[in-house]
């Protein structure tokens, strides 16, 4: 390496809990009103996690299921306030999710306006880009019907082809490509790979280690909430599948 | 592996926090820049609630007016005429519901507007306010039909336009302020409390009566102690009530004390909500 390479996210031991109710043998027995931990469990999402990231990098986040990977890329994203540690970072990265439902009463080209206009574009530039936004995403002929009508998958095509429509410095992808078909993750992934090239890094949360291979040139393995290995794709690939 | 400082990394790379809550003022340039964003989402949830009805945008107006009617149906028979003496019935029981509609759908729909729509506040980061903005917007636009409404009923009824109808809008911009602040403060509450949405009802319900809908407080209140009509003049509610009321129809009664203290409450109401509001902007979402 000639320069010293920009960190464009530097994650400093981040840890992150979640507040929930429980009930039955997971709460406790003492309910009082006054008290107020009634039934509430903390989970400990996140222990402790570090790492940089630098530009023009393609990172893989991958671990089991309640690994922390989701929760990691909420942390990063700023949707989510670590307990202690914090995130840094050249710009708001944006973060695309599966879970990321926009309203699904209104119709797939309302949601395109909102999405659009959430993510800071004015709405003309909504407008001059909805057309591509459609087309990439595919669905062209569900565009006027509410989204709850939608299939999951055509759903989350439509958030996704929202989501890039803008260029954004950092682009956080949580498993978005698993539920497109096969001409769609082909589509994502080149533009993934656009994204990146323009000096962005993209996180890439996956189920599909071939998606993983394909797309990321680092790959990070989320393990009960810290890191347990970060590096070459296919060394921490084979390790994680070794693992199982 | 080596230890890292990458506290030290970020520092000299310059990268700011994320997450961090912006200062007020650049949270407030920011909320600006996305206004758009507010003002759709106001007018599709009202499309979006109506489309499925026949009648469709009807309802807007249609609804609080059989409300209305139920209103002035029961307690036009029951209350005996002299809480309402001298008083032209009808556009003073419209008037007075449509404009606690107002202040009612705007308080309970910011209570909900971030608790409601947490997978759009999970999912794309965008100044939190915007949201409460959302809820008290779509409730002035719906306002406006039901204003149009009211003028044909106030024009029936042999109230007939003057000079200080001119006057209603800057009443109504004020009781904007008023509403926004309370849908702010009562958004972040039940961010915290869950359970404050199930108290709102009984709230609203409180100062429902409280306002005087269907009869008017100052003749009730008439032979009652003073400090009573005093404590029900000190609710905003009740004066914009009366100072709509005033401006469409005319009264006796002197508006003065009332107009200050509704656009001292709007003012404080509001300043009050913002800032309670953001104060807690790194929270919501978070639970």
């Amino acid at each position: 390496m000639t320069e010293p390479r920009k960190p464009t996210i530097v994650v400093d031991d981040i840890h992150v809990q979640y507040k929930t109710f429980a009930s039955g043998k997971a709460a406790s027995d003492r309910r009082s009103l006054m008290q107020r931990q009634r039934g509430v469990r903390i989970v400990k999402a996140l222990k402790g996690v570090s790492f940089a990231a630098y530009e023009g990098e393609s990172i893989g986040v991958i671990g089991h299921n309640g690994s922390g990977k989701s929760t990691l890329m909420r942390a990063i994203a700023g949707l989510q306030q670590p307990v202690k540690g914090a995130v840094y970072s050249v710009s708001r990265p944006a973060l695309l999710g599966v879970n990321a439902a926009l309203i699904s009463d209104l119709t797939g080209e309302k949601n395109v306006m909102l999405g659009g206009l959430a993510l800071g574009m004015t709405p003309e530039e909504v407008e001059q880009r909805r057309e591509g936004i459609i087309e990439f995403s595919g669905i062209r002929e569900f565009i006027d019907m509410p989204m709850k009508a939608y299939s999951s998958g055509m759903a989350a095509r439509l958030r996704f082809s929202i989501a890039i429509s803008r260029d954004h410095q950092i682009l956080l992808v949580d498993e978005a490509l698993a539920v497109g078909d096969k001409d769609f993750r082909a589509k994502s992934e080149q533009r993934i790979r656009e994204l990146r090239e323009q000096a962005g890094t993209v996180f890439l949360v996956s189920h599909s280690m071939r998606s993983i291979m394909d797309t990321c040139t680092r790959v990070l393995w989320i393990d009960h909430g810290t890191l347990k290995a970060d590096g070459d794709p296919k060394e921490v690939v084979r390790a994680y599948k070794k693992s199982q | 592996m080596t230890e890292i400082d990458y506290a030290a990394l970020a520092r000299e790379a310059g990268l700011p926090r994320v997450g961090a809550r912006q200062a007020l003022p650049t949270y407030l340039k920011e909320m600006w820049q996305r206004r758009h964003f507010a003002v759709r989402l106001a007018q599709y949830r009202i499309e979006g609630s109506l489309n499925q009805n026949r009648l469709g945008l009807f309802w807007v107006v249609l609804s609080p007016l059989l409300q209305a009617a139920v209103y002035g149906l029961i307690f036009g028979v029951i209350l005996p005429k002299d809480t309402r003496e001298g008083i032209n019935f009808i556009p003073f029981l419209v008037t007075g519901f449509f404009i606690f509609t107002f202040f009612s759908k705007s308080f309970a729909q910011g209570a909900r507007s971030i608790t409601g729509n947490t997978s759009l506040v999970r999912s794309l980061s965008f100044p939190r306010m915007l949201l409460p903005v959302a809820a008290v917007l779509r409730n002035l636009y719906e306002l406006v039909p039901m204003m149009a409404v009211l003028v044909f009923i106030l024009i029936g009824f042999g109230e007939f336009p003057m000079w200080t109808w001119l006057l209603v809008p800057v009443i109504l911009a004020f009781m904007t302020m008023f509403n926004l602040g309370v849908a702010l403060i009562a958004a972040r509450l039940t961010v915290h409390v869950r359970d404050v949405t199930e108290v709102i009802p009984v709230i609203t319900r409180l100062i429902f009566y409280t306002t005087g809908i269907f009869y008017s407080l100052e003749q009730v209140l008439a032979d009652q102690p003073h400090w009573m009509l005093t404590a029900a003049r000190l609710n905003p509610i009740h004066d914009f009530v009366e100072l709509v009321r005033w401006a469409f129809m005319g009264s006796e009664t002197d508006m003065t004390q009332l107009a200050v203290i509704a656009a001292i409450a709007s003012v404080v109401t509001l300043i009050a909500g913002v800032f309670f509001f953001w104060t807690a902007e790194e929270r919501y979402g978070r639970d």
